[in-house]
């Protein structure tokens, strides 16, 4: 297969539920401090937001495809470049699957709705295969 | 510790299923639990246990079914909950 792809859909209401009942925890586990912070809207962070960062992560492990190998979630980073686009930074074990399985540097689009509560990404990398 | 488990994935786990039907090694991905809801099933059984789960126990096997649910908490000498 030339292309590793992986796409992800989540409800909005879901990080909202998440939020409430779990807070500072569920951030810190979740997400890193730098995307809390691209995250905050008037001083919290924005669960759209979030959700569509979640939808990156986990696009991103079905690209990373990790089998039994334990996966941080915070192992996974969205970032956003200066002009805007997102990327992926990947450390510890996500940066590791990256390298045993020679995958090209991951690209990323996500994006969230402001009317119908949901949040998507795609995640699409090169194997060595194709390149 | 069985029920325990069973309510906080029913509570938290968003399944579109009740939970109390499903048996102790059925797979909670294929019945419907996100990997979102895996998260919050994870945080809300470290409240009710108190404990943490460490790096390496974040995989998608710990969270796969009930029982391996009970298997990581006895690894993380989880007692009765808090």
């Amino acid at each position: 297969m030339p292309l590793r792809v992986g796409i992800d859909l989540l409800d909005v209401e879901e990080v909202e539920e998440a939020l409430s009942a779990h807070g500072e925890r569920y951030l810190a586990r979740v997400f890193t401090p730098r995307e809390v912070e691209d995250c905050r809207a008037d001083g919290a962070p924005a669960p759209a937001r979030l959700a569509a960062r979640f939808a990156a992560k986990e696009a991103a492990v079905k690209v990373l495809r990790p089998g039994a190998v334990a996966l941080p979630w915070t192992s996974i980073e969205v970032e956003r470049a200066p002009g805007g686009a997102p990327g992926l930074r990947l450390a510890g074990a996500a940066a590791a699957l990256a390298g045993d399985a020679a995958l090209g540097p991951l690209a990323l689009s996500f994006t969230h709705t402001h009317t119908r509560g949901l949040a998507a990404a795609i995640v699409v990398a090169e194997t060595p295969a194709s390149r | 510790m069985p029920d325990a488990i069973r309510t906080i994935i029913q509570e938290h786990g968003r399944m579109p299923v009740d939970v109390s039907t499903l048996p102790d090694d059925a797979d909670l991905y294929a019945a419907g639990m996100t990997s979102h809801a895996s998260v919050n099933v994870m945080l809300a059984l470290e409240d009710a246990f108190d404990i943490e789960f460490p790096d390496h126990m974040l995989k998608r096997s710990v969270f796969e079914s009930f029982a391996e649910i009970r298997a990581a908490l006895e690894e993380l000498g989880a007692g009765a909950p808090a």
